[in-house]
């Protein structure tokens, strides 16, 4: 047996600066395998640029990230490759390429790792396609002529592509309506339990985090405030998490979920 | 008893009892199958001519690519004995859900392709052409709606585009210009040096740039650098659909992104094209000076003898009308890009590459159209 006990994500002691501002002052955080974490933080506070340090677009200032146990950075281009192909990410607005079709684009990582032929590749999409809840058919069009959320769809299928044990999104549902929004969450949920996959999302709509993270990290005073389950930060006093969860509309979109909120 | 050691890696084992099973273990992932996939596909596909069952509670983990593998083998279907874990066969029903879509089918290949392609790129240059005058119709129309709403002239658009298409490139005109000046009067001082017709140099040079490559050589250089820049602008707003918004709050695009691109390279081209032929001049006139010994102040004096000014007004307005038509061509293009990369890049070369091949026919009809003005002799 592998050792569970490993942290999927660790974070040590993280800052960040941009200019003369501090991003983040000492961001500690593990995420163990398995888990659903919803990165959560008032707009502005980093999560976003959290997210990019993790998948090692951003350098920190100062301290380290441990992805599976190894550095981002350093070991030379087939370390580092080799790393990186072990996550997935999931980008706001899909950023597919534009120049090619559904086909090219979930393709593409897998004809980077020059091992397969065009049939196994051909499997494996139409797999991906079909594990995305899209038809053979929208193989052929390009990013230009797909919905909101199907663009995510094939944003997800391609993060999925080379089989990651990680999967990073960034705001999955921002910009899909409701329905959509829950079909997406849904699929993302499913195919986190069926694939074992660990999950670390951004986001500030709550029905996505209530229905997806088994934990949640508070991102506020440019550190981590508080990381347990939805349960256990609801109760956390703080003025930014009232505000965050005990609105109206968050009280709301918590108890339709299941979750009993209990007021202050 | 088969001894299964499961390592990170495959354990295929054939049981002989009657008969065939196949034990297999290990972990059947990504990143350990797909180095050796079509060697580890083979080896399944001989075992499963022959096997009977298939043993895969040795597996450790089963992700997508790996499954793929035995599927394949197995002919895309489940082998009638199969031995698996449960959340193993949830991966191969999977698959077989992705099976049971209609498959891909390649567009069928006309035989009359080459026909329909001649004609598709011909009806392609028709639309060009179609969609390249109603830019100018447009533009007409809105150089009338100015004249008649003289406040609705988008000054500081074209204040910024002159700045750029003009001022900036002074410097780039002025150093090509003056080296072009130099070279061309180096090598016409060699060959009039043979017959001692050292003075003819200033008719040359002074002929040769103001009214021919003074012109064309700026507006080369404005193609290429404020033309593309156009282009790639206007595509780009395409492309996040910055026109739509102007659009929806009133804003005509003719009015506002295409004319005063038109009208500062209208501008900006007859003053890059003075300032550039000036400097060639006078490129031209300090290699005169070192090859044949000819003097600033003869120079001065016999360019306006032999070079007639009217050459100087040919050369001015062939820059306003190449002007026009880079910044057209530009902006013709910048309106087709459709939202992708490719798109962008082919577009944005296509307007280089044809604002060039435009400025050179217009300055061919120019030519055939003031052979007799300006002229000496």
């Amino acid at each position: 047996m592998t050792p569970a006990t490993t942290s999927v994500i660790r974070i040590r002691d993280l800052s960040t600066r941009f200019g003369d501002v501090w991003i983040h002052k000492g961001v500690e955080l593990d995420i163990a395998r398995g888990e659903m974490v919803s990165l959560v933080g008032g707009s502005g506070s980093g999560k976003t640029t959290l997210l990019r340090l993790m998948i090692g677009l951003l350098t920190p200032t100062r301290g380290s990230i441990e992805i599976f146990g190894e550095p981002l950075f350093g070991g030379g281009l087939l370390r580092e490759r080799a790393l990186r192909r072990r996550f997935g990410v999931l980008f706001q607005h899909g950023a597919l390429f534009s120049a090619f079709s559904v086909f090219d684009n979930i393709a593409f990582p897998l004809r980077e790792l020059k091992l397969y032929d065009d049939a196994t590749i051909h499997d494996l999409v139409m797999l991906k396609l079909s594990m995305v809840e899209l038809l053979p058919r929208h193989a052929r069009l390009t990013p230009s002529e797909l919905s909101g959320g199907m663009v995510k769809r094939v944003a997800l299928a391609r993060a999925l592509a080379l089989e990651p044990e990680l999967l990073l999104l960034d705001e999955p549902t921002a910009g899909l309506d409701p329905d959509r929004s829950d079909s997406f969450v849904r699929l993302i949920r499913m195919l986190g339990e069926e694939l074992g996959l660990t999950v670390v999302l951004v986001t500030h709509d709550l029905d996505t985090l209530a229905a997806l993270s088994t934990k949640v990290a508070v991102l506020s005073d440019q550190r981590i405030l508080a990381y347990g389950t939805t349960d256990e930060i609801i109760r956390f006093d703080h003025p930014f998490i009232r505000n965050f969860f005990l609105s109206d509309r968050s009280v709301r979109a918590l108890q339709s979920s299941g979750l009993v909120v209990l007021p202050h | 008893m088969v001894e299964v050691i499961s390592t990170t890696q495959i354990e295929c084992i054939v049981l002989e009892d009657g008969s065939r099973s196949v034990k297999l273990a290990g972990r059947w992932t990504l990143a350990t199958t797909s180095a050796r996939a079509e060697l580890l596909l083979k080896e399944l596909s001989i075992h499963a001519q022959s096997a009977a069952t298939w043993d895969c509670l040795g597996v450790e983990a089963l992700d997508s690519a790996g499954a793929m593998l035995f599927w394949r083998a197995w002919g895309r279907v489940l082998p009638g004995s199969l031995l698996i874990g449960p959340e193993h066969l949830r991966v191969f029903e999977r698959i077989a859900l992705a099976d049971r879509e209609p498959r891909l089918r390649a567009v069928p290949k006309s035989p009359l392709e080459s026909v329909i392609n001649l004609g598709s790129a011909t009806i392609g240059v028709g639309r060009h052409l179609l969609d390249f005058v109603m830019l100018i119709g447009q533009l007409v129309m809105d150089v009338m709606h100015v004249l008649r709403y003289p406040a609705d002239l988008p000054r500081k658009e074209i204040s910024a585009n002159l700045y750029k298409a003009g001022v900036r490139a002074m410097p780039v005109t002025a150093l090509v210009g003056f080296l072009i000046g130099v070279v061309l009067s180096y090598l016409s001082a060699l060959q009039l040096k043979q017959f001692g017709a050292d003075v003819y140099i200033v008719n040359i040079i002074g002929l040769g740039i103001v009214r021919e490559l003074g012109p064309v050589l700026v507006a080369i250089l404005v193609a290429g650098r404020s033309g593309s820049a156009m282009t790639a602008q206007l595509g780009v707003m395409r492309v996040t659909e910055e026109i739509d918004a102007l659009s929806t709050m009133g804003v005509s695009r003719g009015l506002r992104l295409v004319l005063p691109k038109v009208l500062a390279l209208i501008i900006a081209m007859p003053l890059l094209v003075l300032w550039t032929t000036a400097i060639a001049l006078a490129g031209g006139m300090v290699a005169a000076q070192f090859q044949l010994d000819i003097s600033y102040g003869f120079f001065f004096q016999t360019l306006p003898r032999v070079v007639p000014v009217a050459n100087l007004w040919i050369g001015l307005s062939k820059g306003a009308v190449f002007g026009m038509f880079v910044a057209l061509v530009a902006c013709h293009f910048g309106l087709r890009v459709r939202p992708n990369t490719e798109s962008l890049s082919a577009n944005t070369t296509a307007s280089v590459v044809s604002a060039i091949t435009v400025v050179i026919i217009i300055d061919a009809i120019f030519a055939m159209s003031t052979r007799s003005i300006g002229l000496p002799g």
